[in-house]
């Protein structure tokens, strides 16, 4: 048996997904660029695509711009604000993925923008007092500041951070790569004006994403060529990508509900479980049902002899995890948001996380597996 | 039985092989793992379909894998060569030399990098579409580091002299990036013979998806670094960040196995079907072939048809799927700066089309569309007032037109 609990790194797709892409693959080949028929059915299907996304985020088509993914979204997002719209100060946390931190970082070291990081605590909450000082310190600031953290769980409220946003002029920008598709998400109602999507965490294709960006703001393309996408990001579209991606957001959206109910049982299962059986073991981040994605599981594990080889021994029992992000799991160096909630070095996290196909089955064998091991 | 409409847009995009759709398939359900996982085995099985993608990449163009970078297609890449090289190289010197009939890519990127400070040199091609040693010797300066020369054009289809810019760039101590989108898997291009530290390609133009490309970058004699244009996981060696698009690349890889075996007898039938078409329509009267004929793709045509608009033509052949001009750029009504700059008027710009044949296109095909261009232009000439004055003997550059 193998059991995969690492959906926040990616996601198995949907039946429906795929053979809406193939689809495409083999029918819809055109360059939505082109004029003549073959060209402009493509052109249809993809601007159906994005009208289709659009109305799931409550946004107007003409602010909702494909791209390669999370990654590039948030790379576009940050260096924009600072180039085009004029922004001097960053404000972020110092937990973000490094598609924004590291973004960040790169303005701060040219010279482009100062950045500052606002404070958190020991479970990764945002310490709003502090954003407030710091909003009214640097007005006109960029703020940007994730919905969850993909590698602890914890949740930010988007909505008081917008409203801290707007009483200081800040442009607000959230990473909600974890949470779209996982969660209701309203454009109008959080009063955004950025944020961004990666198909591949909701059981859609990897290579695909989107921005959305409010229509208010005017930005200058960042990959230079055709002027796709009304100019703001050149390259031929990645048409069946885009088709599985507004596919994917249709079936999680129907589902949501659902999906969350049945996702938060099974993390309160894994939570008493580990309680139960392995009470050595400790939770990093927020594990409570609304201040926590229900998609994600982090336990802090005692030191012990079994170290570094905690995942692989995992991995030899069958249980996927991760130890934080995917992204820089080849690195040697540690979390940096493991780091930046002072989790100790000597204790090793583990990243749980859940999709719509992980069973009660693979939760108990899971626990099962990870008691076994640290019992040997 | 014939098949309409008859696709002959394959320099746009081309339609994914059935093989390469099928390798797809199972990484999108079955060995859906992060290539980055380092932790478990679906990251790893994932993590070996890339690698193994990244050999039939590189095999195709005689590149060791480990200088393969994949991307979200050929704009990110000549966006990275370009933008990454200039930022890499900043100390070095700020002169970029490039051609006029480059691709969007690649033009917008230069006027892009003008803005932040780069001095870049348009050369302008010879009526056939290609530049010359000469023109490039001249125009190299102590401050130069880099020459932008595209492979082969994607309107006209003619190819450079790239082995011989390739020379001369690295006699030079100048890097040398090509926009290889038209050329790679459908001409023999061997980055270490022809002297290439940078090449730009994409999948979608060689029967792969759409939304994945790749950026060569050259590791040996001289080493080329870029600096990242997409920040974040430091994937593809910190030079792109971004979870890899695994189900992309593996259909990358098997576009580029399928292009490097078919490629010889492909490009013999194909040539065969272009200069029959060709042939054909050019005893049309008052029809010029543009762009070099003897350095040339096999699967390219573009034709010019005197006193008659390309628009016009293409509602007329409405069966045929043509271009009248780059996809990217076809948009506007505005004609082609390719042919304007090659020295073409715009009356000439505007009445041409562009043809370009792929690995499904059949005779049969062509003969239709040979039989129907002809009617077309024949029909729209005997509606048109130019035409008609053209055959009256009346130089219509003479004619003075009064604004009613």
């Amino acid at each position: 048996m193998r059991v995969y609990l690492d959906n926040a790194a990616t996601t198995p797709l949907d039946q429906e997904v795929v053979t809406a892409m193939t689809d495409v693959l083999s029918n819809y080949y055109g360059n939505p660029s082109a004029q003549h028929a073959i060209g402009r059915t493509a052109k249809g299907i993809l601007e159906i695509a994005r009208r289709n996304v659009a109305e799931l985020i409550n946004a107007k088509s003409s602010e909702i711009f494909f791209t390669s993914g999370g990654t590039e979204a948030d790379n576009i997002v940050i260096r924009s604000a600072v180039t085009d719209l004029g922004v001097k100060n960053i404000i972020t946390s110092p937990t973000e993925h490094h598609a924004v931190l590291h973004t960040a970082e790169e303005m701060n070291e040219k010279g482009m923008a100062v950045l500052h990081f606002v404070n958190i605590n020991e479970k990764g909450e945002i310490d709003l007092e502090n954003l407030e000082f710091l909003a009214s310190k640097y007005p006109e600031s960029l703020i940007s500041i994730m919905h969850a953290n993909n590698e602890i769980g914890t949740l930010s409220n988007l909505k008081t951070i917008s409203a801290i946003a707007k009483k200081y002029h800040c442009i607000f920008h959230s990473d909600t790569v974890q949470t779209m598709g996982h969660y209701k998400i309203d454009v109008e109602e959080l009063g955004i004006d950025f944020l961004v999507c990666s198909a591949h965490k909701f059981n859609g294709p990897k290579g695909t994403g989107f921005l959305y960006i409010k229509n208010i703001h005017k930005l200058k393309p960042m990959i230079t060529g055709g002027g796709q996408e009304k100019n703001l990001r050149a390259g031929t579209e990645n048409l069946h990508g885009i088709v599985g991606l507004a596919k994917a957001l249709e079936i999680s959206n129907k589902i949501l509900d659902e999906k969350r109910k049945k996702i938060q049982s099974l993390k309160n299962l894994m939570i008493n479980l580990i309680k139960e059986k392995i009470p050595q073991i400790g939770f990093n981040g927020l594990i409570t049902e609304n201040e926590s994605l229900y998609t994600v599981l982090n336990v802090s594990v005692p030191p012990s002899p079994i170290g570094d080889m905690l995942l692989f021994k995992l991995d030899i029992e069958g249980v996927c995890a991760s130890g934080g992000s995917a992204c820089s799991s080849g690195s040697n160096k540690g979390s940096h948001v493991l780091a930046a909630i002072k989790h100790p070095e000597d204790r090793t996290g583990l990243r749980f996380s859940f999709g719509k196909f992980t069973t009660e089955k693979d939760i108990r064998f899971a626990v099962d597996k990870l008691q076994k091991i640290l019992s040997e | 039985m014939l098949k309409l409409p008859i696709y002959l847009d394959n320099n746009a995009t081309t339609k994914p092989d059935p093989q390469v759709v099928e390798a797809m398939l199972p990484y999108f359900t079955e060995f859906y793992g992060n290539a980055a996982s380092r932790n478990h085995s679906f990251g790893w099985k994932a993590e070996e379909a890339v690698d193994y993608a990244r050999q039939q990449v590189a095999d195709l163009i005689n590149a060791n894998s480990k200088e393969i970078i994949f991307t979200s297609g050929a704009t990110e890449s000549n966006n990275l060569a370009i933008k990454g090289v200039f930022e890499m190289y900043r100390e070095k010197g700020n002169h970029i030399i490039t051609v006029n009939i480059e691709h969007k890519a690649v033009l917008d990127t230069c006027r892009h990098l003008e803005k932040m400070g780069a001095e870049v040199t348009y050369l302008k091609p010879s009526i056939d579409g290609l530049v010359s040693i000469e023109q490039i010797k001249n125009a190299i300066k102590p401050e130069t580091i880099l020459i932008t020369v595209m492979y082969a054009n994607n309107e006209i289809g003619c190819i450079n002299p790239i082995k011989e810019i390739g020379e001369l760039a690295h006699q030079n101590n100048i890097l040398f990036h090509t926009d290889a989108t038209q050329a790679i898997g459908k001409i023999p291009v061997d980055v270490i013979a022809d002297n290439i530290d940078l090449a730009s390609f994409s999948g979608h133009k060689i029967y792969g998806p759409k939304g994945i490309g790749a950026l060569y970058v050259r590791r040996k004699n001289p080493r080329v670094k870029v600096t990242s244009q997409i920040d974040g996981g430091g994937h593809e060696r910190g030079m792109r960040s971004g979870t890899l698009n695994v189900t992309g690349i593996v259909g990358l890889g098997k576009a580029c196995e399928i292009a490097g075996k078919q490629m010889a007898e492909e490009s013999q039938r194909l040539s065969k079907l272009r200069d029959k078409l060709e042939a054909e329509l050019l005893k049309l009267e008052e029809t010029y072939l543009n762009g070099s004929i003897t350095k040339r793709l096999p699967h390219v045509s573009n034709i010019s048809f005197k006193y008659i608009e390309g628009e016009g033509l293409m509602m007329g052949v409405k069966d045929i799927a043509v271009s009248s001009g780059s996809a990217c750029t076809s948009a506007s009504l505005e004609p082609s700066y390719v042919l304007k700059n090659l020295g073409l008027d715009d009356e000439l710009a505007h009445s041409s089309l562009r043809f370009g044949l792929g690995r499904f296109t059949t005779e049969e095909e062509i003969d239709y569309t040979i039989e129907h261009v002809k009617t077309a232009v024949t029909k729209l000439r005997e509606m048109s007032p130019l035409w008609e004055m053209f055959k009256e003997g009346i130089d219509l550059k003479t004619v003075e037109w009064t604004e009613h």
